[in-house]
């Protein structure tokens, strides 16, 4: 009953794809539709398929966005001694990573202190997410084949999108490397290997192929393994100083992806992507008095096959259509849990289908409506104990207006969602209608371009993750949703010069965030059944500040300075709690990143540093509770030029310069100072 | 000019920011006066307070009946040199002779120390132990995870007998799934079998152990998921059941130990008790699958005439303001109870004290998690 109802959706929905892809391919239908000119695709080039800003205007596009946003890509992003996302984000304002530590730790992040469930993760245009947990791993994608990072307090600023750009509290973006042939070239291919500290060994490769004047391929793969070792170290003022070697962090893993681009007529965009990846990795665990060393181990593989249509069919309208399956894999092994049939072993397997479809069109020059449109269905099965195969099915829809004058853009959006859920066993969860509001604007107040106000109103809510719901002896299947409200307010300024200071870039915002129904697990008087509840309410208060600079000290030496501060008031108002007034675990008061760059010839030195204020590990702010600051600088040097006629590129990195022992975690330690080198080349 | 310029920026900077890590040092103990209580046989109490599993944040509070002192963490100061200090999850505590033996499950130790000064004396190795009790010079600890004594791939537990002088293992014997608590009664040691970890097939069974020869019997048939057991003066034991959280609810069985069988039953929700004269003390909550929420007993069982008592031990004032009762105990002499909140898990929790007459002599907060107290009692032994 249960398989055969599915089916039957399965193949509903497939045959409404495929009719729609039919229609955006038959050149018959598109011939008969007036106005596809070349401009149209110009214009709309700039949010088409969601990623395509040129790098030269990035900073001019984040500064009229309405919502805040910041970017790293390209050489900034290269100059950040990162592996991986995880890394790189870190130099984000009001972004705290949940770092376990190490190579093949656990890496999410927390934007504005409104939970990692808040933030949803776009990869060229696609979301990832775990309807399982929630979270997803930004340590999973190496930074090797990634172009830009951008994350939105809010959303993006755009109408164009699918449906779930709409609904988090916050987006993030990532853009994978796309191919650019220069004049006769057909082909490119790009090596990279990166050593050091850990037992690192990471080799790639990326490969490009134009296929037609109207198709190209990409494909890259990558390859990272890891003992994971490194020496931590706790210590007491005239107490234990206890120095140890981290046990149990290897990873072995494996990412391909192959990604076809197409153009099709004059106006028309495609692609297809498959990726794959693959590993396997120890769980170095809580490091705690008496016990350094752990035997979890974990397995993820991950699938996902993503297909994306843009076309426009007159000059006014514009239409989106996305398609995804995925699955997921994931399996727990606890050697130390030792049950009737051997050691704990859990498997999880997770589908996805998700098929969106976006339509645009224009009012008036200045005035542009969408209508986004998402449907997703996600199933989890699991080899546990009383676990009820649940099936959960979303409808997303969102109604979109922008208005768009020379001095005042104002953008308001209609958010309404009904989450069906379904179970095969046991209880099942509510199903959930939701309609959220979001109102953004951005105003020019002098005559002078460049400086702006901007201010958002968004409502948005997470939805009880299975894990939530219907982990054996800990879901409750009847939690709703948890609930956020942003506001905030900003501005931003920007000039250029041709003196010493050649520019300068500056956004501050102040924001109030509401987190309503928080989703937490409560004990019983029994440690082995503890329960979901809607609990928590959260106010947090914050101020943040980006600042760019870049100098020219002489001809050819150029100076790059970013600094980035945030202040935050994160505090439990849960009525009734025994810590109302405190300030939520792991949400500082204090952040502040600083990047610089020195630029000569073919030289350049990295220099980045980041702190982290004074924490508290638990709800209480007690004492016992207290987590220390810390604070790391990385340091790198690299060189660019070309070796026996290739481009090449080579870099030496040193991080956690001072060798700063401390924790993100309580108790999972980071890495002191540690070493890499890389290098890239052309052929 | 420039470049100087800039290098005073940053290094001002980093300077700035490199200024905000204090000193780290030991947490020291908190103290607090309560009120003073008449010293009897009784001299005081230490509590050992759980902290949730993987914050390392297991602590250690005293209670001074004469000075009415109340000590709270006093285990990081006594011990600067305990790497991480006392552990992850303090799951038992017990006094025997002059020492205090604290069962950090999830450090995987049994951590022995002086009762007077809570100096550490020696940490014993014991993995995913559990309880412990003791018996004519020897400690008896329970624990889930035989790989040293049991084999690899064993998923039974196992039961340790540690001699309380020379603070060695001296020997082991084979029990149920997931041993919980004991109690000794003559020459038999009974062992509460769980078998946690495989759901649905839980253990059924109390195992009971010869202490002479330190080999198992025979396993008594009781009842799914077994968790607590005391002997009580008349050669009863009454041990509980957790269910299964579904389907079959927790309950409290009696065993006679003389002809080693369950004689009694009570349908009574029992997650944790005590048994001090002739009243067990219980605490109990169930989950409702109609409510999604707890419903909490506190109930008094008469052990000698094996009744349930229709009195409840706590007054309202307490049993409204206790959000998750967690641990129960009583002094022998003064009948004053003893009852801990452990509030929402991650944040400290209250302990009450209430008299016989059912009035409230104190609260105060503890650590983590309160959980476990051991009575400090004149002794002359010379363990």
């Amino acid at each position: 009953m249960y398989f055969y109802k599915h089916k039957r959706l399965w193949v509903r929905v497939s045959m409404l794809l495929s009719l729609m892809i039919f229609s955006f391919l038959n050149p018959a239908f598109a011939q008969e539709i007036p106005g596809n000119s070349k401009d149209s695709l110009d214009t709309i080039k700039g949010f088409a398929l969601g990623e395509v800003i040129v790098t030269a205007t990035k900073a001019k596009f984040a500064l009229a966005s309405p919502m805040p946003v910041q970017i790293l890509s390209g050489k900034k992003l290269e100059k950040l001694n990162s592996l991986s996302v995880a890394d790189a984000i870190r130099y984000f304002s009001g972004v705290q990573l949940k770092d376990y530590g190490g190579i093949g730790g656990i890496k999410t992040i927390n934007v504005r202190s409104l939970g990692s469930a808040h933030t949803a993760v776009f990869y060229d245009g696609m979301s990832v997410g775990n309807a399982q947990n929630g979270q997803v791993d930004l340590g999973k994608f190496s930074l090797d084949n990634i172009e830009s990072i951008e994350l939105y307090n809010g959303q993006k600023a755009t109408i164009f999108q699918p449906a779930r750009g709409f609904f988090s509290s916050n987006t993030l973006f990532l853009k994978s490397k796309a191919p650019q042939f220069s004049e006769g070239e057909s082909h490119r291919l790009k090596t990279a290997f990166k050593t050091g500290s850990f037992g690192l060994v990471n080799p790639s490769l990326l490969y490009q192929q134009k296929l037609s004047p109207s198709l190209s391929l990409s494909a890259s793969s990558e390859w990272v393994k890891a003992h994971g070792r490194y020496a931590y170290n706790y210590r007491k003022e005239g107490g234990y100083d206890t120095t140890a070697i981290r046990q149990n962090g290897d990873i072995t893993s494996l990412r391909t992806e192959v990604t076809l681009h197409a153009t099709l007529g004059k106006t028309g965009q495609a692609h297809l992507k498959t990726y794959y990846y693959d590993s396997e990795r120890g769980l170095p665990g809580a490091i705690v008095a008496n016990r350094y060393h752990h035997v979890q181990r974990q397995w993820d593989r991950n699938f996902f096959v993503h297909g994306s249509l843009y076309n426009s069919f007159s000059k006014k309208h514009h239409l989106l259509a996305n398609i995804k399956f995925s699955r997921d894999y994931s399996r727990y092994l606890d050697p130390d849990y030792k049950t009737n049939e051997g050691a704990l072993d859990n498997k999880y397997y997770q589908k996805e289908l998700y098929a969106s479809l976006v339509n645009q069109y224009s009012l008036r020059p200045w005035w542009d409506i969408s209508l986004a449109t998402d449907f997703s269905l996600n199933t989890l099965t699991a080899n546990l104990y009383r676990f009820p195969y649940p099936t959960r099915y979303s409808y997303l829809g969102a109604l979109s207006s922008h208005l768009k004058w020379e001095r005042l853009e104002l953008q308001t959006n209609l958010l309404a969602g009904y989450i069906k859920e379904e179970v095969k066993h046991y209880q099942q969860g509510d199903n959930q209608s939701i309609l959220s509001p979001v109102i953004s604007a951005s105003a020019q107040p002098f005559n002078t371009k460049d400086f702006r106000f901007r201010a958002f109103y968004k409502e948005s809510f997470r939805m009880p993750t299975f894990n939530d719901l219907y982990y054996t002896f800990i879901g409750n299947s009847s939690l709703r949703p948890e609930f956020t409200t942003q506001y905030d307010i900003g501005a931003t300024w920007m000039m250029e010069t041709a003196g010493f200071l050649q520019s300068a870039a500056v956004q501050a915002d102040v924001y109030y965030n509401r987190v309503k129904d928080k989703i937490v697990a409560m004990p019983s008087s029994n440690l082995f059944r503890w329960t979901m509840l809607n609990l928590g309410e959260v106010d947090i208060r914050g101020l943040e500040t980006t600042t760019d600079l870049g100098f020219k000290l002489s001809s050819n030496v150029f100076v790059d300075l970013g600094l980035n501060y945030t202040y935050q008031e994160a505090i439990d108002i849960t009525p009734n709690g025994s810590t109302h007034g405190d300030q939520i675990p792991y949400a500082p008061e204090h952040t502040a990143t600083l990047t610089s760059s020195i630029n000569w010839e073919n030289w350049q030195i990295n220099y980045s540093f980041i702190y982290t204020g004074e924490r508290y590990s638990q709800k209480a702010n007690i004492p016992v509770n207290y987590v220390q600051p810390w604070y790391t600088s990385d340091l790198a040097l690299n060189w660019e030029g070309t070796f026996l006629k290739l481009p090449v590129k080579v870099g030496a990195e040193v991080n956690n310069l001072f060798n700063q022992y401390y924790d993100v975690v309580l108790n999972f330690p980071m890495p002191g100072r540690n070493y890499n080198v890389n290098l890239s080349i052309e052929l | 000019m420039n470049t100087n310029k800039l290098s005073m920026v940053l290094a001002f900077a980093t300077i700035t920011l490199t200024g905000c890590r204090k000193d780290d040092y030991i947490i020291p103990e908190e103290e607090e006066i309560l009120p003073p209580q008449t010293v009897t046989t009784v001299e005081g109490f230490y509590l050992l307070n759980e902290g949730n599993m993987n914050m390392n944040k297991a602590s250690l509070d005293y209670y001074d009946y004469a000075t009415g002192s109340y000590r709270r963490n006093v285990y990081g100061e006594a011990n600067p040199g305990a790497t991480l200090g006392l552990g992850d999850v303090g799951n038992d505590i017990g006094i025997y002779g002059n020492k205090l033996y604290a069962v950090i499950n999830n450090s995987n130790k049994v951590e022995v120390m002086d009762v007077k000064t809570n100096k550490r004396l020696q940490v014993i190795d014991v993995k995913n132990a559990r309880y412990i009790t003791f018996a004519k010079g020897n400690a008896y600890v329970s624990a889930y995870d035989g790989e040293a004594q049991l084999g690899d791939n064993s998923p039974n537990g196992f039961i340790a007998e540690i001699d309380t002088l020379s603070l060695d293992i001296k020997r082991s014997v084979k029990v149920g799934r997931q041993p919980e608590e004991m109690a000794v009664v003559g020459d038999k040691l009974y062992v509460a079998n769980s078998g946690g970890y495989s759901p649905p097939n839980y253990e059924r069974t109390v195992s009971v152990i010869d202490l002479k020869s330190f080999t198992k019997t025979k396993d008594i048939d009781v009842a799914i998921n077994l968790n607590r057991l005391k002997a009580d003066d008349y050669g009863d034991l009454y041990v509980s059941s957790r269910g299964d959280y579904y389907q079959t609810p927790s309950k409290l069985f009696v065993i006679d130990t003389k002809t080693d069988s369950v004689k009694k039953s009570f349908d009574l929700a029992t997650s944790n008790f005590t048994i001090v004269r002739d009243t067990a003390y219980i605490i109990g909550s169930e989950f409702s699958y109609e409510t999604f929420d707890w419903k909490i007993n506190y109930s008094l069982i008469d052990v000698k005439n094996e009744t349930l008592l229709v009195d409840s031990f706590l007054p309202q004032s307490v049993i409204d303001a206790i959000k998750t009762p967690y641990g129960i105990a009583v002094d022998p002499v003064s009948q004053n109870i003893y009852v801990t909140d452990a509030g929402d898990y991650v944040s400290p929790g209250t302990l009450y004290c209430i008299d016989k007459n059912g009035d409230i002599k104190f609260q105060v907060t503890t650590g983590d998690i309160p959980a476990h107290l051991a009575f400090k009692v004149t002794t002359t032994t010379q363990q």
